[in-house]
This record gives C-alpha cells, sequence and structure tokens, in this order.
C-alpha cells in the first residue's frame, strides 16, 4: 500500500480526566473511502474533533501526507485540505445559505468546487440561498453543510452522522450524492451509526468501542458476527 | 421651543453617547466580552490626540488621522497578547482581567499627564451654529452626530457586506466551526477590537474637544456606552444609536426640567427601559 493520505498512530484522545481515545491506529488511502461505525460514545465524534484539530493532540499521533498534524490549530488542518461535515450541521444562523457556503470557499484552495458546483448537485439550495440558513429543512440544512465543507476544496473530507435526525428519503438522497462528491478523487471518512450504509459507500471500516479499535476490514467482507461483536462486545 | 431645542441638542449630543457605544457593542457582538476599560481607552486616545496636538500643532480633527491607527494597533496587540487568553467557557476571567486594565491605564494616564483637567481645543467651530428659524445647532454637534451615523453606517457595511463581516458573525454564532472553515479566531477577535477602539479613538478626541476630562473621566463614558448598548439591544449596531439618542434626550429634558437633574433623567430612562424591555429595544442576539 502506498503511503496513506492519513494515518493516525496510538492516537489518544481525553476531555479532562475521562479518557475518550486509546491508543486508535487507522489508515486512509488515497482515494478510498472509509466508514467508522460504533456505538454512542464509542468516540468517533472524538476522532474528527481530534483529525480535524478542534481537539488538541501531540503532534506524531496524527500524520497527514507525511506530515505530523496533531498539535495544529482547527484553522491550519483546514488549509491543509482537510475538512469536515460537522455532527448536527452547526450552521452558522447569523448567516445566509449562500454567506454559509462562501465561508466554506474562504481558505480558497482551487479544485473542482464552487458555489456554481454545488447549487448543481443540490439546486434546492440556489433557490434558498438568500434565507437565512436555520429556515431550511434538516435535510437541506444538511446539503447545506456539505456544500460548506466541499468549497474549500478539500483533499480529504469527513462526514460525521450526517444521516442523524433526517427523514430515510431524505438520507437516500444524500447518499445519492455521495459518489458523485467522492468520485472527484478526494478521500472520505464517513462516521455512521447506520451499519449498511456505511458499509454500502465504503471500502473498508473501522469498528470503535469504548475508545479503541476493535474491528478492521474491508466492507464487502465483514461479517454480521464480526460487526455485531466489535458493536457490543463479547 | 425650549422643549424643541432641548430634544434636539439631546438627540445630538446622543450622537458622542452612540460613538462612546459602538465600540463595546462591536466586541461584545462578536466575542461576547465586556470591556470594563473602554470608558478608560476613550480618554487614552483623547491624551494621545492631546500629544499629539501639542507636538505637531494641529487641528484636532486632524489629530486623528495619527491616533486612529495607533488605537487600531493598540487594540490588534491587547487582544492578541492578553484578551484572547481570557475568552472561555466562563465570562469572569475577561472581565476581571479588563477592570484591571482600566485601573493601570487611569494610573498610568496619572503618572505621564498629571490628574489636570485637559482639554482639546478646536478653534472657532466649538462655537460656531446654525440658525434654523430660532434654533440654534452647533456645527461641533451636529458633526459628531453626522460621524457618529457614517461610522455605524460603516460598521453595519462590514458586518453585513464583507468577508470580515462574515467572519465576524461567524466566529459569533460557532467558534469550532468557524475554525473549519480556516477562521483563525485569535485573529479575528484582534481585528474586531482593532477596529472598535479605532471607533474608540474618534470618540475620545470628539469627547476631549466637548469637554474636558482627566484620567479619571473613563468609568462614566463607559457607564453612558453601557446604557446606550443595553438600551438599544445587545449586538444591535443602529440600536445602539438609538440607546444613545434616548440617552441624551433623556438627559436633554432632565436638564431642561432642572439642571441637578441631567444625569439622573439618563439613568432613569435606562432603568425603565431595562424593566419594560430587558432585552433593550432591537435585540440581535438570542440567549
Amino acid at each position: 500500500m502506498p503511503e496513506p493520505i492519513l494515518r493516525t498512530n496510538r492516537l489518544d484522545a481525553r476531555y479532562g480526566d475521562f479518557q475518550a481515545l486509546y491508543c486508535v491506529d487507522m489508515e486512509l488511502g488515497e482515494g478510498e473511502v472509509v466508514a467508522i461505525i460504533g456505538a454512542n460514545g464509542a468516540g468517533k465524534t472524538t476522532l474528527m474533533r481530534s483529525v480535524s484539530g478542534l481537539m488538541k493532540n501531540a503532534a506524531e499521533q496524527i500524520v497527514y501526507r507525511g506530515r505530523p498534524i496533531g498539535a495544529l490549530r482547527a484553522d491550519q488542518v483546514a488549509e491543509l485540505g482537510i475538512g469536515l461535515v460537522p455532527e448536527g450541521r452547526q450552521l452558522f444562523p447569523s448567516l445566509s445559505v449562500e454567506e454559509n457556503l462562501i465561508i466554506g470557499g474562504r481558505v480558497g484552495r482551487s479544485g473542482p468546487w464552487s458555489l456554481a458546483a454545488i447549487y448543481a448537485l443540490f439546486p434546492v439550495l440556489e433557490e434558498r440561498r438568500h434565507l437565512p440558513s436555520t429556515s431550511l429543512s434538516g435535510g437541506q440544512q444538511q446539503m447545506v453543510a456539505i456544500g460548506r465543507a466541499l468549497m474549500a476544496n478539500p483533499d480529504l473530507v469527513m462526514f460525521d452522522e450526517i444521516s442523524l435526525g433526517l427523514a430515510p428519503v431524505v438520507i437516500k438522497q444524500i447518499y445519492d450524492a455521495l459518489p458523485g462528491i467522492v468520485g472527484e478523487g478526494m478521500s472520505a471518512v464517513v462516521v455512521e451509526q447506520d451499519v449498511t450504509k456505511a458499509l454500502s459507500v465504503s471500502s473498508r471500516v473501522y469498528c470503535l468501542q469504548e475508545g479503541r479499535v476493535s474491528l478492521e476490514g474491508c466492507s464487502d467482507t465483514v461479517t454480521r458476527e464480526e460487526i455485531s461483536r466489535a458493536y457490543f462486545g463479547q | 421651543m425650549d422643549w424643541v431645542n432641548a430634544i434636539l441638542q439631546g438627540t445630538l449630543l446622543g450622537g458622542l453617547y452612540a460613538l462612546f457605544a459602538a465600540g463595546l457593542s462591536l466586541i461584545f457582538g462578536v466575542m461576547r466580552l465586556v470591556n470594563i476599560a473602554h470608558g478608560d481607552l476613550i480618554v487614552l486616545a483623547a491624551y494621545l490626540a492631546l500629544t499629539v496636538i501639542m507636538a505637531l500643532g494641529i487641528h484636532p480633527l486632524m489629530s486623528l488621522l495619527a491616533v486612529v491607527p495607533v488605537m487600531a494597533v493598540v487594540g490588534y496587540v491587547l487582544q492578541r497578547s492578553i484578551l484572547n487568553r481570557t475568552l472561555g467557557d466562563d465570562i469572569l476571567p475577561p472581565l476581571l482581567v479588563s477592570f484591571g486594565l482600566s485601573v493601570i491605564i487611569q494610573n498610568a494616564l496619572l503618572e505621564t499627564y498629571t490628574a489636570d483637567p485637559q482639554r482639546l481645543s478646536a478653534g472657532p467651530i466649538e462655537v460656531a451654529s446654525l440658525n434654523l428659524g430660532g434654533l440654534a445647532v452647533g456645527y461641533l454637534p451636529f458633526l459628531m452626530f453626522v460621524t457618529a451615523v457614517a461610522i455605524i453606517g460603516g460598521l453595519q457595511i462590514v458586518f453585513y457586506r464583507t468577508g470580515l463581516g462574515r467572519a465576524f458573525r461567524a466566529v459569533s454564532d460557532n467558534q469550532d466551526i468557524a475554525q473549519l472553515m480556516g477562521i483563525n479566531r485569535r485573529h479575528v477577535f484582534a481585528l474586531a477590537m482593532a477596529l472598535s477602539l479605532a471607533v474608540t479613538a474618534v470618540a475620545g478626541i470628539f469627547l476631549g474637544i466637548r469637554t474636558s476630562f482627566d484620567p479619571a473621566t473613563g468609568p462614566a463614558r463607559l457607564i453612558f456606552g453601557f446604557e446606550a448598548v443595553i438600551i438599544g439591544g445587545m449586538g444591535s449596531l443602529w440600536g445602539t444609536l438609538a440607546g444613545g439618542v434616548i440617552l441624551g434626550v433623556s438627559q436633554a429634558i432632565g436638564a431642561q426640567v432642572n439642571p441637578g437633574w441631567q444625569i439622573l433623567a439618563g439613568h432613569v430612562a435606562f432603568l425603565v427601559i431595562l424593566a419594560v424591555r430587558p432585552r433593550g429595544l432591537f435585540p440581535r442576539m438570542d440567549g
């Protein structure tokens, strides 16, 4: 396997006295889509916060393209080309739909994504671009959150629970759009509670359990028994 | 006619109060920082102007060209070196640190300039006025009011029409997510403080032209600024102008009834509005 785009080395993360991640080793290849599954509180969101720089770690614990980034600030990580679609969408309520997208593009990396490309992907956003972002439905807000991350033209984008709290028809719509997004040569991490969805879009899967990697495998060969054992423990 | 005159003069005075308040409103809106040293920074700007005027022999209004950029740099450095470290989930550290800053500034001014009251002399413009059918409108109060409207309009444009304003609103909404957009919040906060103190510089120079000042003048200006911000509604810039005008008019009406009641009338108007509309007249912030 060539040098991965992202690697974690024995990654630990803690909130005060509470340790949320223990010795997590993971790899993501160039252009690869990896799924991360696990129960609530397994450490999935903590892992996203660590990689994106919202939580500080030891520099060597997270390596992006051969460069240790664990100790960088989130804005520095964003400039390097790592994007995050945060759990719960977290749009900026004071900004309109279009302003949310524009601010996503302020790191100024070049690439295929622009306002026009986002509107082509999610036409409904163009009709509502001048509305406050909070006036949109949950699914439309999720589209804005995805578009906002793409506007930075990241090389690696992480989707944290993008189906959480959305209607099944909307989830299907968003997952139908994913191949078109990742097809642009991006690498992606998909964090998901819906195991079937996660396996269907990824080539490999990691399962976290209580802050540790409990399973690592290929998405199409891993069995239900293995997953349920990794998910819930023996 | 006396009453109409009082309201007119109070409105114009309100422009100055709005200038005191605009910088407070801006940094509260961006980073939820309540800057207790704001009034002392206004007085510091007035003293800086005094120094520039004495050294170069220029008109106070010309000293704006020097004092505004200097105060902006002071704001940037102050925020990056001290105030950023106090920001967090707890609102107490920035209050205490800016209170300490207030004491330090007052004492440094006392050491440097003594306690003697000072004025910035603006020459004939100070007493010139325009006669509008029995009402005398002073050039200087009028200029202050127009400047206040222009500055608040300018801040409004920066906030809602520029990339910097988007960054201000984004960090105000959600600091973590704003960082994910490549925004360095420490830098953006420092830019907000720079902008705030640039406005403070204008306020300080107008204060110095309008009345005498000494190193202990700051806290009273802070109170007027706070009252204007709260009357107008937290974080609303036009509300801040309205708050300044309401405060100015209340004081003028109070003074018309009895000259001793000027300041009291302003505070009473503030308390009444706080009781009736605790979130101010034009609130923008939620919670």
